[in-house]
């Protein structure tokens, strides 16, 4: 047992909050060479190391804890196959390339790496990165071309279909180039074999203890009427960062659903996600809501206005509060409206607000939530930040 | 007694505008938003992003702005650089226009001219004060404006190019011209610090460099997509400070593979330390009358600052005729790599080729930007490293020339041996 264990230690939280109590100890019998990311955490440092990586690279598991991953790489590192990396993260995609990483020594040495977002299956959001690194055996004479620089794309629709077949036809057709060094260091077959076992069992050893919560997640993002684009986590303004009661719904369905609902909305009407992505928020109206204030909601929303009123709302236990409900159109990058936003304060929470007014939080949940979307639809999946922001 | 009832109700009134003048400062209750300066007091992250948008947005509702931003179009222009462009046809028509001589970077400070004295009270989100070694921020949404303490106002910008998009003007009574000056760059600074956010940038633009307004501010606003400048790789040329081995130096580099020539200023042991360096280089600008652009990133801890040359070219009539056409006057966003057009046809056709074409107009050239250098690094006293670059490190640095332009950080241990360094 490591007597160092501290249940406020951030990096285990990171894993077990999320998925169970025992997903760490599940994590420590694999055998592969791996890394887990957390991008909700400022720096998107690392919140695991697998025991094989921490033998293969030299470091103590301290040293790379709360680190981000960028802490091995060196001169030698494609700069190419980085950036790769990055736009990966930014659009939670796969990705696989050749990468040169450094050992603690210094010593460098080549990986294929391969990297994947966990995704939680119902609503499609990012919980962490894996990162495998397989060790590249070299092989003279092959009658590929060696491909120090690993110039693979991240395979959007691969994570759908499954990373394998397309992804790896590309990876080859990029590594017929010969390098400068004349050197042979290209992924073959085994090493790719070995990267998608470890994504398996990495996948099942998050699932393991799951039954419990009922969280389902792998390496692919659903689609359907029920999921929510994806909206990256990495940044303060991104949706994730911001810890007040809101939901996103989209005017273009049928029906108006909720696409995206923030954990403190979830804590405040006691629901789950589930249960109300996909639903239009009239969910939380009972016997006492006042119809007046309703037709005054869809009348803003006919003229695509904001409008402020106090309504009596309902929680999932069926108790009520004064909801002080603000709902504005949200326009992305297009200039057009892409959704509403709905922030709900409950009245009686009135004394938590730090002295501001009631007024000015909605307005700032409203603030944040427009920053975050106007660069939605920059690329289909999300804002466009760095991971590797400092 | 009648007499002073009589002076102490005017004074009351001010000018009747409610402006920010003396009189009705003096008179005036904004809210006001205090900063902690000491570096070890509790952060409450994005508090004052949280303030700033919800002002903003309350300022969306009044209806203070000329035109809502967020309607406006933008995409990122397909390339390695990810040039942003804007299509806001609103901006053009109802913005201010410039009232003063182009080919001077000081000028004094005119009061009959437009300055934010006479901005109305309304599109003021509140004051930011510098609250020194105070356990931490805190805000007041009113508060009596105390003259005595050189009011610093954060201002809406009635033509923003982006949501939140603000201005910040130093001690606003004191009327100071568009001009760097230490105290200046050190209230931005602690401005991006306080706003804890990446997305946060604030910018400069000197007179010649497209500053529309002679009165000392600067612009701030929130983009969630990281500017192309941000992106390009930067090299480390020389080290200001070194003075112990507990101490970070402040850094300076030069920008690589970027269509405008500029040095970036980062690190150093404190934010003064940083302010230091910078507004030495500014100055030193100011004095040469080379107009300027600096823009401030990552939370205050990245300063790009650009020298320019458009405004002479345009007034030489070296520009061509197709650059004039698309209005495009660049000043600090659009050398970053946001670029606002107000023609549909050049928002349709924006290409990075053209894009990259505008802003290298805007660049010095290699032999002006060298001797430029040598001013600046006179003024803050270094001399550039006589560390070698690897010869493979310069092939790499060529070959990149072709691909992404991304910032490689470079493994520490590579620039801090056999760096010349001169207090």
């Amino acid at each position: 047992m490591d007597t160092s264990r501290s249940d406020s230690d951030p990096f285990r939280l990171s894993l077990t909050s999320r998925y169970s109590d025992w997903v760490l100890e599940a994590l420590e019998e694999l055998s592969d060479c791996f890394l887990i990311t957390d991008p909700a955490i400022s720096g998107h440092p690392i919140v695991f190391a697998s025991q094989s990586f921490l033998s293969m690279s030299g470091y103590s598991k301290s040293e790379i804890l709360g680190r981000n991953p960028r802490l091995f790489q060196g001169p030698e590192t494609d700069r190419g196959s980085v950036s790769q990396i990055r736009e990966a993260v930014r659009t939670r995609q796969s990705v696989q390339v050749n990468l040169v990483n450094y050992r603690k020594d210094g010593t460098p040495h080549q990986v294929l790496f391969h990297m994947s977002p966990v995704f939680v299956e119902e609503d499609g959001s990012v919980l962490h990165f894996f990162a495998i690194q397989v060790p590249i055996v070299r092989r003279p004479g092959t009658q590929h071309g060696a491909c120090s620089k690993g110039l693979l794309r991240g395979c959007r629709d691969e994570v759908r279909k499954g990373c394998d077949a397309h992804a790896q036809k590309v990876f080859d057709n990029v590594c017929n180039r010969v390098s400068e060094e004349g050197e042979t260091c290209m992924a073959g077959e085994l090493e790719r074999e070995r990267a998608l076992n470890a994504s398996n069992s990495i996948i099942s050893a998050l699932n393991r203890y799951n039954n419990f919560t009922g969280l389902v997640v792998s390496t692919k993002q659903c689609c359907g009427p029920r999921t929510i684009p994806a909206f990256s986590s990495c940044l303060n303004l991104s949706l994730g960062g911001i810890n007040k009661s809101f939901v996103l719904s989209d005017p273009h369905l049928p029906g108006m659903p909720i696409v995206y609902a923030s954990d403190a909305f979830l804590s405040l009407t006691g629901y789950s996600r589930c249960e109300v992505l996909g639903r239009n928020s009239k969910f939380l109206n009972g016997p006492g809501t006042c119809s007046k204030a309703l037709q005054e909601i869809n009348k803003s929303i006919s003229a695509e206005k904001s409008c402020t009123l106090r309504l009596l709302n309902y929680r999932k236990d069926g108790s009520s509060f004064w909801n002080l409900f603000h709902i504005s159109p949200v326009r992305n990058a297009t200039g057009k409206i892409a959704y509403y936003i709905g922030v709900i304060l409950d009245e009686a929470s009135k004394g938590e607000l730090n002295g501001i007014s009631p007024e000015m939080l909605q307005f700032g949940t409203v603030g944040a939530v427009k920053v975050a979307v106007r660069s939605l639809s920059f690329s289909s999946s999300g804002p466009s930040w760095s991971s590797n922001s400092r | 007694m009648s007499n002073y009832q009589e002076e102490v109700s005017t004074e009351a009134v001010g000018c009747g505008r409610n402006c920010l003048g003396k009189f009705c400062l003096h008179v005036s209750n904004l809210p006001l938003y205090t900063f902690s300066s000491d570096q070890n007091s509790t952060k409450s992250e994005s508090f004052l992003s949280e303030l700033l948008l919800a002002q903003w947005e309350e300022r969306m509702r009044q209806g203070l702005f000329r035109y809502d931003v967020t309607a406006c179009e933008t995409k990122v222009i397909p390339g390695s650089q990810g040039f942003i462009a804007q299509l806001n046809e609103g901006r053009h028509l109802k913005k201010r226009p410039t009232e003063f001589r182009v080919d001077q970077v000081l000028q004094p400070f005119d009061p009959a001219k437009f300055n934010f004295t006479k901005v109305g009270q309304e599109e003021v989100l509140f004051q930011f004060q510098n609250g020194g070694t105070i356990n931490k921020s805190y805000f007041l949404e009113t508060a009596r404006v105390d003259p005595a303490m050189a009011p610093n106002i954060v201002a809406i910008n009635v033509s923003p190019i982006e949501y939140g998009h603000v201005l910040l003007i130093p001690r606003v009574l004191d009327c100071v011209p568009q001009q760097i000056d230490q105290d200046g760059i050190l209230l931005a600074l602690h401005m991006a610090a306080e706003a804890s956010n990446p997305c946060f940038r604030l910018g400069y633009n000197s007179l010649g460099a497209f500053a529309t307004i002679n009165h000392l501010h600067f612009q701030a606003y929130y983009l969630n997509i990281q500017l192309p400048v941000e992106k390009a790789q930067i090299e480390m040329i020389t080290q200001r400070g070194l003075r112990s081995e507990s101490e970070k130096s402040v850094k300076v580099s030069r920008l690589m593979n970027y269509p405008v020539r500029g040095l970036v200023f980062s690190e150093g042991n404190t934010v003064g330390d940083l302010a230091d360096v910078v507004s030495k280089a500014c100055i030193c600008l100011q004095q040469n009358n080379i107009p300027f652009n600096v823009l401030i990133s990552d939370r205050g801890r990245q300063i790009y600052l650009f020298p320019q040359c458009y405004a002479e070219k345009q007034a030489l009539r070296e520009v061509s005729q197709e650059l004039l056409n698309t209005q495009v006057n660049p000043a600090v966003w659009e050398i970053s790599g946001h670029i606002v057009l107000k023609r549909r046809k050049d928002y349709d056709e924006a290409s990075e080729a053209s894009a990259w074409r505008l802003l290298a107009e805007v660049s010095l050239s290699e032999e002006r930007f060298e001797e430029v250098k040598e001013y600046i690094f006179a003024a803050i006293g270094v001399v550039e490293s006589k560390f070698e670059v690897n010869n493979q490190e310069k092939e790499r640095a060529e070959e990149e020339a072709m691909l992404d332009g991304n910032m490689f950080e470079p493994v520490a241990s590579h620039f801090q041996e056999g760096c010349l360094v001169v207090e």
